[in-house]
């Protein structure tokens, strides 16, 4: 292993588990804190550790010279980055090799290409990965929209070519709606932004959100197969699964070997997920865009494969072809991962950072807890809400599902209030149950009242 | 004189945004609901309303404080 001391970048549960992953692989690690951070589980399990600078994020964890500062000092000779923060700065990578330090992560052009909406796409098509079906460029008249919706098929969205935020979108199920329509979508662009002209994709209704873990040492790329992560909230996952059962076994093999061609095409080194749409009406699949970091959700992937995705990407950073070949990636059984935040389910989602007074967390095969709790420990009120993560695996969905309910049950986390309560009602709900669901689904079911206040539980 | 609380930990403000005007001045009216602050906690911004109706007497924890549960955000003449 040419990486022998891995600086951490990051905070929370990430730390922890890039800490643990180092330790398996014999690294030395140094865990980089904020001054409201210094009690956290990261610091106490590194081999040392370094202060960044104030709370505020953009004082510390976002700061490039004060992380950088802390890297040279520690003599750090690899950075992981984890996920948010910095992660994904094509700038912070190019100084971290400009000190002659690895980072764990592919590289700063390729972040950039990715992180680029517009190049992503070109990448995506070059490598003939399917994208959402749209007009080339901008649509000046009605008879140029009514044309380009014949090729890519009705239902199709119109909006602003010129900006973004919602004005001037309209959806059009058939050619005389659009024809009704794009007028105006024309009229609201020219108003808002002095710019008539339009765009058109195919409107995906109800899409669900699928998304393949890949593997990269920038020559051979491997995936770890599917996750979907329908259930969202404010754009937020907040329950993720591997595989997705919405997806027959042809359709799941094209969407991952789609992964693997655009990953392959641009070199990737390090761990990233390829997120895409998946239109369950049609069958079809499209790629909306690249995440070049390990993931939230990524311990699902680990459940059903055994890969340790954290492990590989720090080997493969360090200049080590893949440990693994495709065909030794067998998928067994099925995971799911709820995120426990925070937040009150029973008051809007009210961040509660609490002090944790008592906490016991149930153990039994199949059972994973990815967190960065301990008792007495204050959660900081800086940061974003994730506590931790509850993981089970097991044969099938349903058993997995039972599985969680039993778990979830099991979690005592005192003076703390957490979105447990939410994932228990989703794991009682029958849609849920059924697998019928996708991305605009839970917050309708959230509004509809579905999440009932406990008994005894008046706050 | 009555206190108005936070009611949970985070990082008080004073203005909807840096160059807004206060939501409250000394002498302002206070109806039951008016946001008086915000509370910044785990990226999300929290209203502060009153519960209680009077005359604004001052802020009491600084604009861009740490503040705790309980803690007391602002005064009213009731």
């Amino acid at each position: 292993m040419a990486i022998s001391r891995l600086f951490i970048a990051n905070r929370g549960e990430i730390a922890v588990r890039i800490i643990r992953a180092a330790q398996k692989l014999g690294i030395a690690t140094v865990q980089g804190y904020s001054e409201a951070d210094q009690d956290m589980l990261a610091v106490k399990l590194a081999d040392e550790a370094v202060c960044l600078g104030s709370a505020q994020s953009k004082d510390s964890y976002l700061s490039i010279p004060n992380v950088m500062e802390a890297v040279r000092s520690s003599q750090a000779d690899a950075v992981h980055p984890g996920y948010g923060f910095l992660s994904e700065s094509p700038e912070f990578v190019r100084q971290v090799e400009a000190a002659g330090v690895t980072f764990v992560g592919p590289s700063a052009a390729t972040i950039e290409r990715m992180g680029d909406k517009v190049e992503a796409r070109k990448a995506a098509e070059a490598a003939g990965v399917p994208v959402v079906p749209g007009s080339k460029g901008r649509i000046e008249t009605v008879d140029d929209a009514a044309k380009v919706a014949a090729e890519v098929g009705y239902p199709v969205m119109v909006k602003a070519a010129a900006g973004g935020g919602g004005r001037g979108i309209r959806v059009a199920d058939t050619e005389e709606e659009l024809r009704k329509l794009a007028p105006q979508a024309q009229q609201e662009a020219e108003a808002a932004f002095g710019d008539g002209g339009l765009y058109l994709e195919r409107a995906i209704r109800a899409p669900r959100h699928i998304e393949v873990q890949i593997l990269g040492d920038g020559r051979e790329v491997i995936h770890c197969y599917e996750r979907e992560c329908s259930l969202q909230r404010r754009r937020q996952k907040v329950w993720e699964e591997a595989g997705a059962i919405c997806l027959d076994k042809k359709t799941c093999e094209a969407l991952c070997a789609s992964a693997v061609a655009l990953a392959k095409d641009v070199n990737y080194r390090g761990a990233g997920t390829l997120e895409y749409l998946y239109d369950e009406v049609s069958n079809e699949f499209f790629f909306i865009e690249m995440n070049t970091r390990i993931q939230v959700e990524h311990p699902v992937s680990e459940m059903i494969t055994g890969v340790d995705l954290v492990q590989e990407m720090i080997r493969v950073c360090s200049g080590e072809k893949l440990s693994i070949t495709q065909d030794q990636v067998k998928r067994d059984g099925h995971s799911i991962e709820v995120r426990i935040n925070a937040e009150d389910p029973h008051m809007q989602f009210m961040p509660w950072p609490g002090k944790l007074t008592a906490m016991s967390l149930p153990e039994e095969d199949g059972v994973r807890f990815d967190h960065f709790l301990y008792e007495g420990y204050q959660i900081p009120p800086y940061y974003d809400s994730l506590l931790g993560k509850a993981i089970v695996h097991a044969p099938t969905r349903a058993e997995a599902i039972s599985k969680l309910k039993r778990v979830l049950t099991g979690i005592k986390l005192d003076g703390l209030k957490t979105t447990i309560p939410l994932h228990l009602a989703l794991a009682d709900d029958p849609a849920v149950q059924a697998g019928a669901f996708h991305t605009q689904w839970l917050e309708p079911w959230l509004a509809a009242g579905n999440l009932k206040p406990i008994q005894g539980d008046a706050a | 004189m009555a206190d108005i609380v936070s009611p949970l930990p985070g990082v008080f403000y004073h203005r909807p945004s840096p160059d807004e005007a206060t939501f409250k001045s000394n002498g302002d009216a206070v109806s039951v609901g008016d946001t008086i602050g915000l509370v910044e906690a785990m990226k999300t911004f929290i209203e502060i309303k009153s519960e209680i109706s009077g005359t604004f007497d001052s802020y009491v924890a600084s604009d861009g404080a740490p503040v705790s549960p309980a803690e007391t955000l602002a005064k009213l003449d009731d």
